[in-house]
């Protein structure tokens, strides 16, 4: 039997083969989205849901090419709708498993609507936004997610909007799942889908991924070994915001105001420390906020989990409901309902 | 002391008032009494764009037409023959509409300083002998309402809202109706307020009996049942028969109906509907956009559903990109455009019949699409119906357009029997040997397999598809054979839909072309000067894209052709482009339906028959 979101006990066991397509990948040499396609067809054998359920949809961009890449059902839709086109396949047949591939521009930009809306129902859709912070498919113009005053193509002078942050949007539009993740980090990013799949609801992953011909290095200060330790904070539900090459700094709360502080000095333990919960929506805004705070590390993991009711089992249930109450629907009963009178034949 | 009854054919009703006096309500109620009674009926429901427009003012004026008889009859009436004001400014709108002689029933109470400076009249027209050519009865309606609802214990202002109840008994004594359908609604409707039932009630009583009492009227009229077909009947709106045309064909198909939309005058009513209907397997999906309730009928009608996407001009043109892309990928998908008066907002609460060309080519690329068009309200039935059909045969985007004249308006509805209606088969795809999401079968239709069947996984998308495997394919010769193929498969259900019939002599000197709710002006028209002794045909279209087989054929055999429209002149481009015949137009869009009077003399100046 299945349950609501897709999940089948199978005897059949698959291997990432099984979820690549025949068709040859046409990313640039380099791109991160092979490292996100090579992360999400090693996860999904782990999730025990037969291959024909899943249904891959995309908008329009460089990840959006990404369901041509599985070989689950999948549709590449239109810019910035696939969030709307993944809503119609769940809502009809909720035993299906929808995922969304999408990027910065198409989520954010032309399909910002879609995006909240989704979230804000909570529609079980695994929604996973490649985040290279640059229009790469139409060759390097601004993202909504490009930094004030970033020179593009479209902008020489500097960019003048003031970039979206991913996260806290998606916890502003009701996303029951917000996490974050890199395409650097291959366990990291396993660990997210996998938990993204498991979710009920709407599921939402931003991605930070290299374009390394548009925005080359964009993350490299998050993702390259040196860096990586005193700029990255990794959230681990229970556990206290610990981050530093050697794990030496961690992150307190001074009345309402977030600081770092060092372990080092014996000033401050691990027992002074925020300890991360991620069913918590207070800290996950406050913890949203650290990648655009300078001298704070940048969060990745589970922000934010919580269970609610999906959209699409709320709209079964009113199905079953009525039908429970009124009866199976008999179709010449509908058409002569209301008021109708008889002319007889003379 | 008895009064005479006179018994009359044809009767047009026009109940005018302010937007807050309860005229759709008075006019809607009158239509249902008057079904029941088994006369033929049509209705013009016209009301401003505003919820509560100012009261009193002209652009607040709403009214509620209704044409019944003893025969079949095909409009809501180009002209009343009784006018209800319930103010000066319904009075000084609606005057000009009524026939010379006619009866009007005025609120006196109402043709007081403020409301007639308004209005615009400088001297009560009530008094002031203006209205000699009519019949005038004044009736202080609000006072008449007050007295009645004394010691009920509802305060002035509820009392004066019951007055459109009064008005409604007074008509029904005149046209010899019975109160108790009416009594009953307002039980069921009001019972939880039965204070508010029991005043209109009253009202309605005492509309009635004052007709009864009253030495103003010295004959009462009556109109005797239509000779209809045999069978069960109920009066219906063409939103409501479009949404029972929907369900009819998801049931018979054996599909769920998936409805996306996004509200919008005149289609909401449709997204209304279907929201009740949840023990039909009807899902419902209010969008956050028309963009997205598109991209949601296309992504259930991937996973299987009947997919339904309902919208008026603005929503339809915001869907274009979506059914373009439906087109691509071939999906079955029903879009229907309720038509409104634009260009933009236009006119929101009014009729029109001007996204025809938007429809057929208001896509980017070689996008075909089917349209097919509805002719009266109960129509819009079968043709929803048809448009379902089509959609899933050949797995394509179908148009239905109906307008807001059809959709708000309604009519008797000959009931069908479920068991009688067209087959709709449905054959998904299960068999992975051999499948390619780009093969066709004889009439080039690919197949439908839905996610969750093993072995058939595919992806589908909106870059151009190699021939039978579907893949991505940016070869020129591929997208040459790719774009042909799609038109000619849409281009080949022209073989699958009723060759074109014509009313009349099948040759002569003038056929009548129309399509769409002009339906019944047309058909009226031609009627009228038919029965003057000319020969006259009449054609009315009902597949817009492709057109009828034989449509070529039936044109050409007359010397004249006519195409009345409420746009200026679509039908008659795309006439005059398939089959280069010269095209006389008739075209007036004024936001109202066509009045058959006015298309009668262009008839007969055009075939030579005046002076």
């Amino acid at each position: 039997m299945a349950d609501g979101n897709g999940a089948v006990q199978t005897k059949k066991k698959y291997t990432a083969k099984d979820f690549a397509s025949d068709q040859d990948v046409r990313w640039c040499p380099g791109c991160g989205d092979y490292s996100i396609l090579a992360q999400v067809q090693r996860t999904l054998p782990e999730l025990d849901i037969p291959i024909e359920k899943y249904v891959f949809v995309s908008g329009i961009g460089c990840s959006s090419r990404f369901p041509y890449y599985m070989n689950t059902y999948g549709i590449h839709g239109i810019h910035g709708r696939a969030p709307a086109i993944a809503s119609g396949v769940k809502t009809a047949n909720p035993d299906l498993s929808v995922w969304v591939a999408t990027g910065d521009g198409d989520a954010l930009s032309i399909g910002g609507n879609h995006l909240i809306h989704a979230m804000r129902r909570n529609i079980g859709l695994k929604i996973l936004m490649f985040n290279n912070r640059i229009y790469a498919l139409t060759k390097g113009q601004y993202s909504p997610t490009s930094e004030l005053g970033k020179k593009t193509k479209s902008s020489p002078y500097g960019t003048i909007d003031y970039p979206f942050n991913p996260v806290q949007l998606a916890l502003g539009s009701q996303g029951t799942f917000v996490a974050r993740s890199m395409d650097r980090d291959p366990k990291h990013l396993q660990q997210m889908i996998l938990r993204a799949g498991k979710h009920k609801g709407t599921a939402f992953i931003e991605i930070y991924q290299n374009c390394n011909v548009f925005n080359d290095g964009a993350y490299f200060v998050l993702t390259e070994k040196e860096t990586k330790p005193d700029n990255v904070l990794y959230l681990e539900h229970g556990k206290p915001l610990v981050f530093g090459k050697e794990n030496d700094k961690g992150i307190r709360l001074n009345g309402f105001t977030p600081e770092i502080v060092s372990l080092k000095d014996g000033k401050y333990t691990l027992n002074d420390l925020i300890v991360y919960d991620e069913t918590s929506l207070d800290v996950a805004f406050l913890l949203a906020q650290f990648s655009d705070r300078p001298g704070f590390p940048t969060p990745v993991g589970v922000f934010y989990e919580v269970e609610r009711p999906t959209y699409e089992d709320m709209m079964v249930q009113q199905i079953e409901t009525a039908k429970q109450k009124r009866g199976k629907g008999d179709l010449n009963r509908l058409l002569r309902a209301g008021n109708t009178w008889e002319i007889s034949g003379n | 002391m008895g009064k005479t009854v006179e018994i009359l054919d044809d009767v047009v009703i026009r109940f005018a008032g302010d937007s807050g006096d309860g005229m759709q309500l008075t006019g809607a109620r009158f239509t249902d009494t008057t079904a029941l009674v088994g006369n033929d009926l049509s209705t013009l429901p016209d009301y401003p764009a505003e919820i509560r427009a100012p009261a009193g003012t002209l652009f607040g004026v709403s009214s509620f037409q209704l044409h019944f008889s003893s025969k079949d009859i095909l409009t809501p009436g180009d002209q009343p023959d009784v006018l209800v004001a319930m103010n000066p400014a319904a009075l000084r709108v609606h005057l000009k509409d009524l026939r010379k002689g006619g009866l009007i029933i005025a609120n006196s109470d109402s043709f007081v300083d403020r409301d007639l400076e308004l209005a615009g009249y400088k001297s009560n027209p009530l008094t002031d002998g203006s209205l000699k050519e009519y019949q005038l009865v004044a009736v202080p309606i609000t006072k008449l309402t007050l007295n009645a609802l004394q010691g009920l214990g509802l305060n002035q202002k509820a009392m004066v809202r019951s007055k459109n109840f009064f008005a409604l008994g007074l008509m029904y004594w005149l046209f010899s109706r019975p109160m108790e359908p009416t009594e009953d609604w307002v039980k069921e409707k009001f019972g939880k307020e039965p204070l508010v039932a029991e005043a209109n009630i009253k009202a309605l009583r005492a509309g009635y009996y004052y007709g009864e009492t009253t030495e103003e009227f010295t004959s009462r009229y009556e109109v005797k049942p239509a000779q209809l077909k045999p069978g069960i009947y109920r009066n219906i709106s063409g939103n409501e028969a479009t949404a029972l045309g929907l369900v009819a064909a998801a049931q018979k198909a054996g599909l769920q109906l998936y409805y996306a939309s996004y509200p919008i005058t005149p289609a909401s009513d449709i997204l209304h509907n279907l929201s009740i209907y949840k023990n039909y397997d009807v899902k419902t999906f209010q969008a956050e956009d028309e963009i997205a309730a598109a991209g949601a009928a296309v992504g259930a009608a991937y996973a299987g559903a009947l997919a339904v996407t309902g919208t008026s001009g603005p929503g339809a043109a915001l869907k274009s990109e979506t059914i373009s892309l439906a087109v691509m990928l071939e999906l079955p998908l029903v879009i229907v455009d309720v038509q409104r008066g634009g260009p933009s907002t236009g006119l929101p609460t009014k009729t029109e019949q001007a996204d025809l060309l938007f429809v057929t080519f208001g896509r980017h690329g070689e996008a075909p699409a089917v349209v097919v068009a509805a002719a009266t309200p109960a129509d819009c039935f079968n043709m929803a119906y048809e448009a379902a059909r089509i959609a899933i045969k050949y797995m394509t985007p179908v148009y239905l357009l109906t307008d807001g004249y059809l959709a708000n308006g309604s009519e008797p509805w000959l009931v069908p029997d479920a068991d009688e209606l067209p087959k709709i088969q449905v054959a998904f795809r299960t068999d992975p040997e051999n499948f390619h999401p780009y093969s066709r079968n004889e009439n080039n239709v690919r197949p439908w397999a839905l996610p969750g069947t093993p072995g058939l996984e595919h992806r589908i998308g909106g870059l151009e598809k190699a021939h039978i495997t579907g893949n991505v394919s940016y070869d020129p010769d591929n997208h040459d054979f790719m774009v042909h193929l799609r038109a000619e498969k849409v281009k080949g259900i022209s073989k699958d839909i009723p060759p074109q019939d014509v009313f009349g002599e099948e040759a002569g000197e003038l056929l009548v072309v129309s399509w769409g709710g002009t339906f019944g002006a047309v058909r009226a028209a031609v009627e009228r000067v038919r029965a003057k002794g000319f020969s006259v045909s009449h054609a009315h279209l009902r597949y817009l894209n492709p057109f009828p087989r034989n449509l070529g054929d039936v044109l050409k055999k007359f010397n004249k052709i006519l195409v009345p429209e409420i746009n200026l002149g679509q039908l008659a481009h795309l006439i005059k482009a398939e089959f280069l015949l010269p095209v006389h137009q008739f075209n007036k869009v004024r936001g109202l339906p066509l009045r058959s009077s006015e298309l009668e003399d262009a008839i007969i100046e055009l075939i030579g028959g005046g002076k």
